[in-house]
């Protein structure tokens, strides 16, 4: 791919997540920053590359390590996240709170 | 040139991970569809992972026939160890994530944007050693000079992330404290090192040394970025931390971005992107909910200036009416509607399960129970929503600013816990208050006002004193927050 392609890619992702952040519910702008931190760990694609790599040792470990990371945050990150989502509930029952009146 | 996806169904796949991750962040525009789109993003990683472990670990891929004893020797041990490092990650994650407690989420959100910041530079560093692997080699043995842009400008996001979320995590986490630290002439040294990392990557990119591991100029290039980030968030204040955790989440989304381009991986740059506008989208909101500008919170020091201004102006001892949990049970009870404020006091005391408790048995007397959120209120994006969805509080009874301010005038009650500077009517009326301008609640036209607050001394982060104190309708609540609502709803199942 050449950089004009990739540069097309990066702009264009950009225009989308503008328009798709602005949609989120600010009650979920939590979860939002606890799902992006997870998936933004998708740099573990770089550190795999760099563990499976021959050749440099030092490289290796460097990769190696960025795994671990990489995958604290890939784990913990998307568990957070539903382990939050999951508290989001609507009303019981529609309407009791005004039932009393 | 093998990391550049030669094969067409490897990008492909790629390219699916990244659309996986744009839904992802789709369903989170309702709580009912989010789960569903958490899933898109465990998918969308999956995807990566298996994708770039099979082509790039040749014990599971197609070896080469050539090498396969070698390789199969070499890469068995290697794919274990692969292994390995995802189940110590995974093992740590999923501890964590269970283990937290809701109103650590800000800091456990700094950590885990630390970690991002610190993978991206260990991969940058593991690209510069061996640039082979990655495909960024010229035939001269040199690195690419596109590549070498942006992999030093990856390395120094990602420092900068770094070392700025340890010091975001240590200030939330309460390890150090939240008060800004003032270094003389802070602004000339920031700009210098800034100045001094742009210059070491063009030194970089423009030199002889581009060979694998040559010069040490990526060192101090890393060296450099670790300090900005430490130099940038230590002046930023507790209360404008909700911009510093967004700009940091929008950081490590960049740093994500620079090393896909440098790697030409499609899901990397999409997530990378989508990582960066919503980090700064969110930081955006913030700072209008402040009415402050970007620029005025990344240089530091709000609440240091405003605080001492205050101690030294004249203070009048001005009337205020003290009230008690029992009046405030009453005064509820027999009330149409009333509308509650949380603020970080809420989260601080914990008092979000005793407060659901006191809206179920206001709800059991006929009430009419609304929650109000200002966009800063606590101490990260959507911190109150998140805690009031713990202590189960149904999401359809929690409003923002916009939508429930024209409702104070029809409420009996506006309950404040935890709050303070979002009801200050002097961000309406007094032009030289540093919170003039910032949107604020309209509690002073409620009928009658609780105010819960420790004690009269302490003011909000802003420094400024709250005329809301002192106005005829308002009953001071002085109390730790969870301790009064609990003699609150004692009081109203007597």
């Amino acid at each position: 791919m050449d950089f004009i392609s990739i540069l097309s890619i990066f702009v264009l992702a950009c225009c989308v997540g503008y328009y798709v952040v602005w949609s989120v519910t600010p009650a979920l702008h939590t979860p939002l920053m606890a799902v992006t931190n997870a998936i933004s760990s998708v740099i573990v694609v770089g550190a795999l590359i760099a563990a499976a790599a021959a050749g440099v040792p030092g490289a290796k470990w460097l990769g190696l390590g960025a795994v671990v990371l990489a995958s604290v945050n890939i784990f913990g990150g998307f568990a957070v996240t539903e382990r939050m989502l999951a508290m989001y509930k609507k009303k019981d029952k529609p309407g009791a709170g005004k039932a009393g009146k | 040139m093998e990391a550049h996806a030669v094969n067409p169904w490897v990008a492909v796949a790629y390219l699916i991970a990244g659309v996986c991750f744009i839904l992802a962040l789709r369903g989170l525009s309702s709580p009912a569809t989010s789960r569903s789109g958490n899933r898109y993003g465990m998918i969308g990683m999956t995807i990566a992972v298996l994708t770039t472990l099979l082509t790039h670990v040749p014990v599971l891929g197609p070896p080469d026939p050539d090498l396969l004893v070698e390789i199969w020797v070499f890469d068995k041990v290697t794919i274990v160890e692969i292994l390995a490092a995802i189940a110590i990650g995974a093992i740590i994650g999923l501890t964590t994530a269970r283990r937290i407690a809701m109103t650590a989420m800000p800091q456990l959100v700094a950590a885990f944007h630390s970690l991002v910041g610190l993978a991206a530079v260990l991969v940058g560093l593991a690209a510069w050693l061996n640039p082979g692997a990655f495909g960024i080699l010229d035939d001269a043995g040199q690195i690419f000079l596109p590549s070498r842009i942006e992999m030093s400008l990856g390395i120094a996001i990602g420092a900068i992330t770094f070392s700025g979320s340890v010091i975001a995590f240590l200030k939330l986490n309460g390890n150090m404290s939240g008060a800004p630290i003032l270094l003389p002439a802070r602004h000339v040294i920031n700009f210098g090192v800034l100045a001094a990392i742009i210059g070491l990557i063009g030194a970089y990119v423009l030199s002889d040394a581009g060979g694998p591991g040559e010069g040490l100029l990526i060192v101090w290039i890393t060296l450099a970025a670790f300090a900005v980030g430490f130099l940038l968030i230590i002046p930023i204040g507790g209360a404008d931390m909700p911009v510093v955790v967004s700009m940091l989440n929008s950081y490590s989304g960049w740093a994500a971005a620079a090393m896909g381009f440098t790697l030409h991986n499609t899901a990397m740059i999409i997530t990378g992107a989508l990582v960066g506008s919503s980090g700064a989208i969110l930081s955006y909101i913030m700072c209008k909910a402040m009415n402050r500008s970007f620029i005025s919170v990344i240089a530091g020091g709000f609440g240091a200036d405003a605080g001492g201004a205050g101690e030294g102006g004249a203070k009048e001892q001005r009337p205020w009416k003290r009230g008690s949990a029992e009046d405030a049970a009453f005064l509820m009870k027999e009330a149409e509607n009333v509308i509650i404020i949380p603020g970080y006091g809420m989260a601080v005391a914990q008092a979000q399960h005793a407060l659901r408790e006191m809206t179920d048995l206001l709800k059991e007397h006929g009430v009419n129970v609304k929650f109000a959120i200002h966009p800063v209120a606590g101490r990260m994006p959507g911190h109150m929503n998140v805690l009031l969805a713990e202590a189960s509080v149904p999401y359809d009874e929690v409003f923002e600013l916009e939508d429930i301010n024209s409702e104070f005038a029809q409420a009996d009650v506006a309950f404040i816990i935890g709050a303070n500077d979002v009801v200050n009517p002097a961000a309406k009326t007094d032009k030289s208050s540093p919170i003039y301008g910032m949107p604020v609640f309209d509690v002073d036209k409620a009928k009658t006002i609780f105010f819960i607050k420790r004690s009269m001394g302490g003011q909000g982060y802003a420094g400024v004193d709250n005329d809301v104190f002192y106005m005829d309708q308002t009953m001071m609540l002085l109390s730790d927050a969870k301790k009064m609502v609990e003699e609150i709803n004692k009081s109203l199942t007597d």
